[in-house]
């Protein structure tokens, strides 16, 4: 399951999208707006935009990917756009997976490639007041 | 031929809303780029770092575009 949302994210919500009765864990991730850039400037808000769709496609084939790699698993993933402040939730990553490994394993692939693949981008707002657009370090090469 | 334009990040900024572009037949992706290109004197710089897909899919600059697609153009990722 994956979805772009405009409001505040239930990371508990998305944790019931992956369990079933075959899971034996239930791996759940957060990305949260932080007060500092990773060039150490004072942040108050991102601002996020998606190409829906091909968003969408993308988190398919990784989870796809995921379940070849790590086996049988539930993934779910949330990740909002628009104007966010300090202390929100921006992406949540959820894993059902039948034993902790594997759920460990399919949760953070999952948010490795989505960072460096998934048509999202992010722009930080500063105290000073200016902003700028940033690229994941690992963004996929074209 | 039209093709639909949709820009993000950047350089949405910089192309502003989506909107048509008229385009000879056969014309390539990179031959719209570069009529964008023509438009706006920041887009330039941007091309290494642009991939550009049709109807949502990366396609390379050498790639035909049709009456009717959709043209995304995609800065690197910045989400999570």
């Amino acid at each position: 399951m994956f979805a772009i949302v405009r409001d505040p994210i239930d990371v508990a919500a998305i944790a019931r999208l992956v369990r079933t009765d075959s899971s034996g864990a239930v791996i759940t991730f957060a990305g949260v707006v932080r007060e500092m850039s990773d060039d150490d400037r004072p942040v108050t808000g991102l601002s996020y935009e998606a190409h829906e769709s091909m968003a969408a496609d993308e988190f398919e084939a990784i989870a796809q990917e995921a379940r070849r790699r790590f086996g049988p698993c539930e993934i779910a993933v949330a990740h909002r756009i628009g104007d966010l402040r300090v202390g929100d939730v921006s992406v949540a990553v959820a894993v059902g997976a039948p034993h902790r490994g594997a759920a460990f394993d399919a949760c953070e692939f999952a948010i490795d490639e989505l960072k460096r693949r998934a048509p999202i981008w992010k722009k930080e707002h500063y105290a000073q007041g200016d902003s700028e657009w940033r690229t994941n370090p690992d963004a996929r090469p074209k | 031929m039209k093709v639909r334009v949709l820009a993000f990040a950047r350089v949405r900024e910089l192309l502003g809303p989506p909107r048509e572009v008229e385009l000879p037949s056969g014309a390539t992706a990179g031959a719209l780029w570069d009529d964008l290109a023509k438009m706006c004197e920041d887009l330039p710089q941007l091309a290494q770092s642009t991939r550009i897909a049709r109807n949502g899919r990366v396609v390379r600059r050498e790639e035909t575009l049709e009456d009717g697609d959709e043209i995304a153009l995609l800065p690197p990722a910045g989400g999570g």
